[in-house]
């Protein structure tokens, strides 16, 4: 049954899995920090990957809900004093919302365009928080001060204690992954995939295109607010730079560079975007510039993205007895 | 009054750049389709073109200001068009068959090539033209006062602008250009060689741009490496609002866009000042996707 390529495919998982696991036993406080971005943006990426990777909706403006869960997270933990956990969902709500009222106008515009109004999406958002929008978002300073996430009264410092917030974020990573596979595999996730692929033939099977987009505009924004409470927790400064449109840059690459719409895909592009350049400080100035040949290098020689998703299986015996019509 | 005045002059001038910038966006789209997402940065490297080779051959010390930086454009021009169509040939060529959200990305990662390999031969700081270049005088029309570089900046982008216009309308070259706008397949019937027409656009688009870029650097004094895809993005906006695809509807639009962006900073807030791009873009977007003089097509936005 299962061939020799799954079965390698499967071990290296199984061996990445292992890796990170017991990471913190033998890596110093500098690596696990970085594996914490690496996990933060896999994370992000996973999010984006939703929309532009099962949705094929090509928008660049990821930061923009990233921010506004962050500053969320960051108003409501300093105003009220409210645990930064207890706030991840209204974070997640905040984002969603904000997503659903901008997709709403702007989703049907086509790829490219769609691509510019994103940009100017995240650079209008940018630009309200650094001009202190409803006087709460500390304008180009940013907020400081948000408190560190705790779990039954077990505080876990980001900074000091890159370790402890390691499991933190491994812990959502998991939840993530396992989330985003049932929604891959789902009712949802078919349609989306469907849609990408052929929208006017999945309009005329009785998809409601527009719907379904939108759902994974909100789903994709909801799930990055959440990330950025851990975001602003975790470092507990938030400031308008570290929204910008470059950010939503790096979330794009990550998606297409490690292939779109495949969730391992999706990490080996956060491993690659993130992690890999703190192996080579030296480069650390190049690291934008590789990326972008790299970016130009895939689309000529493999535009599905190092690790493409697997075309979907629908076993013929597995199926539900009402499902097969012969 | 004054103000107002002033604002409208400074944005006739900035919206002359926006414009020039805008020509290479519409040309590219009108002929391929593909949204050149790395011109913003073609239009840096003209800045920064601009700044090496007046520094290095001083060429305005030698034949004098307006000589010296006539000459100083058409090299930049030269220059950035080369670039133009070594980009079209590494980064576009190999995609034009393929889906076209493919070329945006290969497009993406070119801009991001550019403004980091500026950034890796200039420094990431801000750079400074000279400033005694060319004059710093301020007319004074009916009392309200008017800087010559301001009308310079306007009358050359309108120049160079209908000398586009007249170039794609009235010759031969210009006709192949358009035909291969509206189908290349039959144009390469008709014996038209659009690889070559292609190569053109590529080179005409950037060549402008550049040409913006040098009055960029001219008027405004400080360059840096990544002002190109604020410019692009206002460029493209000014390209959608006018209708892409449509060589008057880029002036238009530059220019339109330029007044709103300026008379807004002043009268509505400073600080927007980049956002109000954006809004205009998305809402021309969402209201009228054709733009002002673009044609109802068939195809959808």
């Amino acid at each position: 049954m299962i061939d020799k390529k799954t079965k390698f495919r499967r071990l290296v998982y199984a061996a990445f899995v292992l890796f990170w696991m017991t990471a913190p036993l033998y890596l110093n406080k500098y690596f696990i920090d970085v594996l914490n971005n690496v996990a933060l943006y896999a994370v992000l990426g996973l999010s984006l990957n939703i929309i532009l990777g099962y949705g094929g909706m090509f928008h660049m403006g990821h930061a923009a809900f990233y921010a506004i869960g962050a500053y969320t997270t960051a108003i409501i933990n300093i105003q009220f004093g409210v645990p930064v956990l207890l706030i991840m969902p209204l974070a997640g709500m905040m984002a969603g919302l904000f997503a659903l009222v901008v997709a709403r106008p702007i989703i049907h515009l086509r790829g490219d365009y769609l691509l510019i109004v994103t940009i100017g999406l995240v650079e209008i958002v940018r630009i309200a928080l650094i001009n202190n929008v409803f006087g709460i978002t500390g304008g180009a300073n940013g907020i400081f001060g948000i408190s560190s996430p705790s779990i039954f009264g077990y505080t876990i410092n980001g900074i000091v204690h890159p370790h402890h917030y390691y499991y933190l974020l491994t812990a959502f990573l998991g939840i993530t992954i396992v989330l985003f596979f049932l929604l891959e595999h789902s009712r949802f996730g078919r349609a989306l995939r469907y849609l990408c692929s052929d929208e006017i033939a999945a309009e005329g099977s009785g998809i409601n295109t527009a719907g379904y987009k939108l759902a994974a505009f909100v789903i994709g924004a909801f799930w990055a607010g959440m990330t950025g409470t851990l975001y602003a927790a975790k470092i507990t400064f938030i400031s308008p730079e570290s929204f910008s449109f470059w950010e939503s840059v790096v979330m794009f690459m990550i998606v297409i560079l490690g292939g779109s719409g495949s969730i391992p895909g999706v990490i080996l592009g956060a491993i690659l975007i993130i992690g890999l350049p703190e192996l080579f400080q030296g480069l650390q100035q190049y690291r934008l510039f590789i990326f972008g040949i790299a970016l130009v290098i895939m689309m000529i020689f493999r535009p599905q993205g190092i690790i493409p998703p697997k075309p979907p299986k629908y076993p013929v015996n597995r199926l539900d007895k009402s499902e097969v019509v012969l | 009054m004054e103000i107002f005045f002033t604002q409208l002059t400074n944005g006739l001038a900035v919206g002359g750049i926006y414009a020039l910038i805008a020509l290479g966006y519409t040309m590219v789209y009108g002929v391929l389709k593909l949204i050149n997402f790395a011109h913003g940065d073609l239009f840096t490297i003209g800045t920064y073109l601009g700044l090496s080779l007046l520094t290095s051959l001083a060429i305005t010390d030698k034949l004098g200001p307006v000589a010296g930086v006539i000459l100083l454009a058409v090299m930049v021009m030269c220059l950035v068009g080369i670039v133009g169509i070594l980009l079209d040939r590494v980064a576009y060529k190999p995609l034009r068959t393929s889906p076209r959200l493919s070329a945006v990305v290969s497009a993406l990662g070119a801009s991001i090539v550019f403004s980091n390999a500026i950034m890796l031969v200039y420094g990431p700081s801000t750079k400074v033209y000279p400033h005694d270049i060319l004059t710093t005088r301020v007319l004074d029309i009916f009392g309200l006062p008017v800087p010559v570089m301001r009308l310079v900046i306007l009358l050359t982008s309108i120049v160079l602008m209908i000398a586009l216009y007249g170039f794609i309308q009235k010759t031969k070259i210009g006709t192949a250009i358009r035909a291969a706008a509206i189908d290349q397949d039959a144009a390469r019937l008709m014996g038209i060689n659009v690889d070559r027409v292609i190569m053109l656009v590529f080179f005409i688009g950037p060549a402008l741009g550049g040409a913006a870029g040098l009055m960029v650097g001219l008027y405004y004094g400080q360059i840096k490496f990544t002002m190109g895809w604020i410019y692009g993005l206002k460029a493209f906006t000014a390209a959608i609002l006018g209708g892409i695809g449509n060589i008057p509807g880029a002036m238009v639009g530059g220019l339109l866009l330029g007044v709103i962006e300026s008379l807004g900073a002043a009268y509505i807030s400073l600080a927007w000042k980049d956002a109000i791009a954006f809004v205009v873009l998305i809402l021309i977007l969402i209201v009228r996707p054709t733009g002002l003089l673009g044609e109802r097509v068939a195809e959808k936005i």
